[in-house]
Parts: C-alpha cells; sequence; structure tokens
C-alpha cells in the first residue's frame, strides 16, 4: 500500500507536518444577479435552441401533458417517477412507461425506449443547463440512454446561473450520489472537427418550461 | 536532440495532409477559445484566472490536507480510495479487482491518465477487454496509436483514414460519411457500455469536501461508462483534487471554454460514492486511484510546483506555434504541446529527452491562454538551464574513476614541471595507446613526441 509513502513524499517535499492545519482556501466570490422570472425563462430557451435543443412553454401541468402527447407522437417512451411529471399525468400516457422501482427492469426499458422523459431539480438561465439529482424519483439512464430526451421543469426551478447552484445547493453530496448537469444534445467534434449530435447520448434534447 | 525526436518532426513537417488537418483543428479551437473568452462575452475572465490560479497554488501547497479529506469523504460515501505510486499499482488494482468479481470487459471514458499509465496494455495483456468509448479515444485505439491532442485524440485523421480504420478493424464495409461513422461507434460501443462489468474514467476534479469526481465531457460516454457498470473505477493523478464544491463555479466556467470554446460542456458529472439506497441505477461500487507516477517529483521547487496546477484544457497546443507544426506524436510521451514540454521533463528526468525544453519559441501565447496561469516559458528556461547543467556536470563526470582523477592529477603536476615532463611524456604515450583511444578516441600517437622532434631540428 502506497498511502503513506505518497502522503510522506507530499509532506516533506511541502515542509508540512502530518495532520498540520491550514489557512481557509481562497474566497470564492458567487455572485447572483437579480433577474426576473420571465428573464430567467427565456434565458433557458436561448440557450438551449443555441445548443440546437427545442423548448416550448406550457401555463400549466394540462398543457405540458398535451406537449409530450402530440411530442411523442406513438413513439415509446420512458418516464421517471418525478413527482412532478405525474402531477401533469405524462406517465399514464399511451405508449409512455414508468414507475420503475429498480435498475436492471429501468435499464431494459430504457435501452429500447425511443424517448426518456424527466423533470429537473434546476435549470440553468444562463447556459441553459440541466441539473439533475440521482434519487429515487430520478433515475440516471432515462436522460441518457434513448435517443431522444425531453424535460418537464417548473419554471420556479429556474436559477440565474453556477453560481446559484452552488449557492442553493454547496454540498450537492449531501442530497445524491450522482449529480449530473446538461447543456444541450450530445455531440463530438472528434472527426475533422465537424458537429455530429446524439454519439452516445440523446441526440435530441426538449425542454419543456411549466408555468 | 536525440535522432527519434528529430526524426518524429522530421517525418511530422513533411506529412502535408497531416499538417493542414492540424492546423485546421487547432485554429477552430483557438478561434472559439478567443470567442468564448472575450471581454464581451466574459467580462470576469481574468479575474476567474486570477481566482483559478490562487485555488490551484492553495490546493497544492497543502495537497497532503486535501488528499486526505477527500478520502474521509469518499470512505464516508460508501466508496474506497487506492493510493498507486506507478502505471504498474494500478494496473495490479484493476486486475486483482477484476479477478475477484470475474470481470472481463471494461469500458473506458477518455483520461490522460490512462494513457500515461499505459494501462491498457497491461490489462490486456493479462486477458482482459479494455475499450476506449470517446469517439477519438476508440479510432486511434483501433488505430493502435496514442492521443494526438489532449482534447481532440484523433484529430489528425481525416474521414477516409476512419474509414480505411473500421474497415480493417471492424470488418465492415467502407464508410465515409462523418456522422454514419459516428452512428457506427454508437451502436458497436452501446452493446458494449451495457455488457462491461467495470467502467472506468478519468476525473477533471476531486473534490475533497465533497469525496466527488467530476467528469467533463462531450458525447456521454463518460455518463454510460460510470451508470451503465456495476463497478466504477476512477485513476486520478493526485493533483487534481480542489477543496471545495463552490470551486467548480471559477473552474468549469473556463474549462470548456478554453477548450473548445463552448461556454459549458454538454455533461458535467458530480459523482460522490456508489449508488445510495433508494436510488434507482448507478454503480453498486465504487473506487477511485489516487496516483503519483512522478508528481510528488515536481512538488519540492516552489517554481515548477505550479506545473500540477494544468487542469489539461488544451489550449496551450492551440495556440503554440511550435505544436501547430510538429503535432502531438513528436513528442517523445503522452502529454504534448508547451504543457508537455513541462511536464516530460520533470515526471520522467530531463534525460529522457533533453531537447525537449528547447523545442520552443519561447513566444509567450501559452502562458497567455493558460486558463491557470501557467507560466510555462519561465518553466522552460529552467528546465534548460538544468539541461545545461547536467551536461556541465556529465563532463565532469567523464573523469569517472579515482585511478583516472589521480592519473590526471599527476598529469597536472608533470606538465608544470617541464623537466619531469620531457622524461615521462615517451613513456605513458608509449604506455598507454589503448587507453587514450578508447577513453577519448585519440589515434595511435606518434612514434616520437613533440619535444624529441624539436630538439632534433
Amino acid at each position: 500500500m502506497s498511502r503513506e509513502s505518497i502522503l510522506h513524499r507530499v509532506r516533506t517535499a511541502l515542509g508540512r507536518l502530518e495532520g498540520e492545519a491550514i489557512a481557509d482556501p481562497p474566497d470564492v466570490r458567487l455572485s447572483v444577479p437579480a433577474m426576473e422570472r420571465e428573464a430567467r425563462i427565456a434565458g433557458v430557451r436561448r440557450a438551449v435552441e443555441a445548443l440546437a435543443g427545442k423548448t416550448h412553454r406550457a401555463a400549466n401541468a394540462e398543457k405540458a401533458r398535451t406537449l409530450v402527447s402530440d411530442m411523442l407522437a406513438g413513439r415509446s417512451a420512458v418516464a421517471s417517477n418525478a413527482p412532478f411529471l405525474a402531477e401533469c399525468g405524462i406517465p399514464n400516457l399511451p405508449g409512455v412507461a414508468g414507475g420503475f422501482p429498480d435498475g436492471a427492469v429501468l435499464r431494459e426499458a430504457c435501452a429500447s425506449a425511443a424517448v426518456g422523459i424527466t423533470s429537473a431539480d434546476y435549470a440553468l438561465a444562463d447556459t441553459g443547463t440541466l441539473v439533475l439529482l440521482s434519487s429515487r424519483e430520478e433515475a440516471r439512464m432515462i436522460s441518457l440512454l434513448p435517443p431522444a430526451h425531453i424535460a418537464v421543469v417548473p419554471a420556479g426551478r429556474i436559477l440565474t446561473g453556477l453560481d446559484e447552484l452552488f449557492t442553493v445547493l454547496p454540498l450537492p453530496a449531501r442530497s445524491t450520489s450522482s449529480m449530473v448537469m446538461i447543456t444541450g444534445p450530445s455531440r463530438t467534434g472528434d472527426i475533422e472537427m465537424t458537429l455530429v449530435r446524439g454519439v452516445h447520448g440523446p441526440g435530441e434534447l426538449t425542454v419543456i418550461v411549466v408555468g | 536532440m536525440s535522432l527519434e525526436f528529430d526524426r518524429k518532426i522530421h517525418a511530422a513537417l513533411t506529412n502535408r495532409k497531416q499538417q493542414l488537418a492540424i492546423f485546421s483543428a487547432t485554429g477552430k479551437m483557438k478561434e472559439g477559445r478567443e470567442a468564448a473568452t472575450a471581454a464581451s462575452v466574459l467580462p470576469d475572465y481574468q479575474e476567474l484566472r486570477t481566482q483559478a490560479n490562487a485555488l490551484k497554488k492553495h490546493t497544492i501547497d497543502h495537497l497532503d490536507f486535501y488528499l486526505e479529506e477527500f478520502e474521509r469523504n469518499v470512505e464516508a460515501a460508501g466508496g474506497k480510495v487506492i493510493w498507486a505510486k506507478d502505471a504498474t499499482e494500478v494496473a495490479d488494482f484493476v486486475l486483482s479487482l477484476a479477478r475477484e468479481r470475474d470481470a472481463r470487459l471494461i469500458v473506458k471514458s477518455k483520461s490522460m491518465t490512462s494513457e500515461e499509465v499505459d494501462l491498457n496494455e497491461r490489462l490486456e495483456h493479462h486477458g482482459l477487454e479494455a475499450v476506449e468509448t470517446d469517439l477519438g479515444e476508440y479510432i486511434i485505439q483501433l488505430a493502435g496509436e496514442r492521443p494526438f491532442h489532449i482534447v481532440g485524440p484523433a484529430l489528425h485523421k481525416d474521414r477516409y483514414d476512419v474509414a480505411d480504420i473500421f474497415e480493417k478493424r471492424l470488418g465492415i464495409g467502407r464508410e465515409t460519411v462523418i456522422e454514419n461513422q459516428a452512428a457506427i461507434a454508437r451502436a458497436r460501443l452501446r452493446q458494449k457500455f451495457l455488457a462491461a462489468d467495470i467502467g472506468m474514467s478519468g476525473a477533471n476534479f476531486l473534490v475533497a469536501d465533497s469525496g466527488a469526481v467530476v467528469i467533463v465531457e462531450n458525447e456521454g460516454n463518460a455518463r454510460l461508462a460510470t451508470t451503465a457498470p456495476r463497478i466504477h473505477v476512477t485513476v486520478a493523478g493526485i493533483e487534481k483534487v480542489i477543496p471545495r464544491a463552490q470551486d467548480l463555479a471559477v473552474f468549469l466556467k473556463l474549462l470548456a471554454r478554453s477548450a473548445t470554446g463552448q461556454a459549458f460542456s454538454v455533461y458535467t458529472s458530480f459523482l460522490n460514492g456508489p449508488r445510495r439506497p433508494g436510488e434507482i441505477d448507478g454503480p453498486e461500487e465504487f473506487y477511485v486511484v489516487l496516483l503519483d507516477n512522478g508528481r510528488t517529483r515536481l512538488l519540492p521547487d516552489r517554481g515548477k510546483r505550479q506545473s500540477l496546477y494544468c487542469i489539461r484544457c488544451g489550449a496551450c497546443l492551440n495556440t503554440c506555434p511550435v505544436y501547430r507544426r510538429i503535432g502531438g506524436h513528436s513528442y517523445p510521451w503522452v502529454y504534448a504541446g508547451p504543457i508537455g514540454a513541462i511536464l516530460t521533463p520533470q515526471f520522467l528526468g530531463t534525460a529522457h529527452e533533453p531537447a525537449l525544453p528547447f523545442a520552443s519559441s519561447l513566444c509567450g501565447a501559452c502562458a497567455e491562454v493558460c486558463p491557470v496561469k501557467i507560466d510555462i516559458p519561465r518553466i522552460l528556461l529552467e528546465l534548460r538551464s538544468e539541461v545545461r547543467k547536467s551536461e556541465a556536470r556529465e563532463k565532469r563526470g567523464a573523469l569517472r574513476t579515482r585511478a583516472e582523477k589521480l592519473a590526471f592529477r599527476a598529469f597536472a603536476w608533470m606538465a608544470t614541471h617541464p623537466r619531469v615532463y620531457a622524461l615521462a611524456a615517451p613513456i605513458g604515450v608509449a604506455l598507454m595507446p589503448g587507453w587514450l583511444r578508447e577513453r577519448f578516441g585519440l589515434s595511435e600517437p606518434p612514434a616520437r613526441t613533440f619535444r624529441q622532434l624539436w630538439s632534433r631540428r
């Protein structure tokens, strides 16, 4: 085991003693600008669309359900256990599978579904980023395995940006073992710097802001 | 300069197709960075660089403290930290884990650290299948090459090269449309992700206060590799640690902008520990291998320590007039460009390729674009001076044995006493022609000494 020898080398090189206290790290100034609700919504939509994602606005849960239904147009889908999706009645739409209690069954469903539907814990207005915390309500694979991802996000969950995220969630590890930030559809430029969408994750991303 | 370095540079300079590929790809990334960091887009860019530098300096100066904090928090979350001093220890850990868990197939997301320790070769040698899943990495793994660039590992390959590689290695028909090539890789690799026993990743950051591994990517392969298999193993250099989750608010704003010109990469995963009770999916086992592999060698010198601040964005490669000519494969190790020119001599010793720190015009463009403000030109100068000093030492060291030193001291005394010299020189020359030839490359001495010839004149 090299633990002690590596730590010893580090301490010797830095001239530090084992367990020696340290000063606090330099402050990071997190700035949260004042931003109206409508500006936040507009920001998310602009940023997602700039990345070739699609966005919609639904006035209420009922309208969100209709939007999702139209969008699916008969395609098979997997919905997460997010209470907000249930509130919208999305898991009950025809062709939508949901209520998965465990990973193995969910994985099979996600591997064959055309669309994955999730909510989001937060969205960031400046970059159009969706923030999803893994839990019994949100699985990781629904936003990852199917070729298309629809996120249905309450307007009240939109933050101004990364600084506000780390202000409201200074320690994500307290809430989850996995937080993922999704900014636009999966993409690559690995061959001749040519942009190709959907190389491993979903190539289509749709954000529906509700409220 | 070693002949090999010279030969590789020559090959790169005379490969016109590759010259064009490098110039065009690095040019696009360079322009992307410039646009994404412009004052009109990111007014506090310089302030962010200053903060990033201060955070890295603080962390590296107290590295032991943050590594121990990171370890405590990983273990509190049910994960395990393994400390590896070199390539062998990394491979040994992964091999023994694979044996214990009866694992055969490993999917990997892009990691320079893993390249550094030749992990794939070592695993394959022991009968494991290790598959790279980033599109560029997949291409170069099939081609049997090393990454050409930190961010664009296959940027020297065009669609026709990729068609050749896929045709030959995957046994499929010729496909030259880039979208279709990506779809082929997606389909092939999807099967691997779903069948793999172990997923391996690198880390862009290790967050001490959270015990978290942060991975930044665009394709989704790192998410798949860390979600689908039952076991997730991260291999990361010890310098990757940062103090707090909120420090990411600084680093994440700089990383993608400096690398590809994106405001944010598509996927940023913040992973701490195995899946928790109630969580529906995610790995059941979570390991982080902390790798030294020469990093502690960089710590004693306060000036050169900053080489460890690097966040592997590749901006210095894209802007470097030398990298843009000689390309990634001319460099003697896995790290190319200006950052490679300072990391390689410090990790492996200047003797590995003494010419490397000199392969720079010292134009300073690298320092200007570095998001964590590493003073690369200054370190290059220090390394040059080290190379020269060690060359001088070697010359002094040329007087190898004690006997030799004694002989030279005797010679010095003789040479300053003309009468003794006149008597001793012919004897010495007569006795030691073999030694003079071998040691100093001198030809056979003439039959008579200069003094003898002079006195008969």
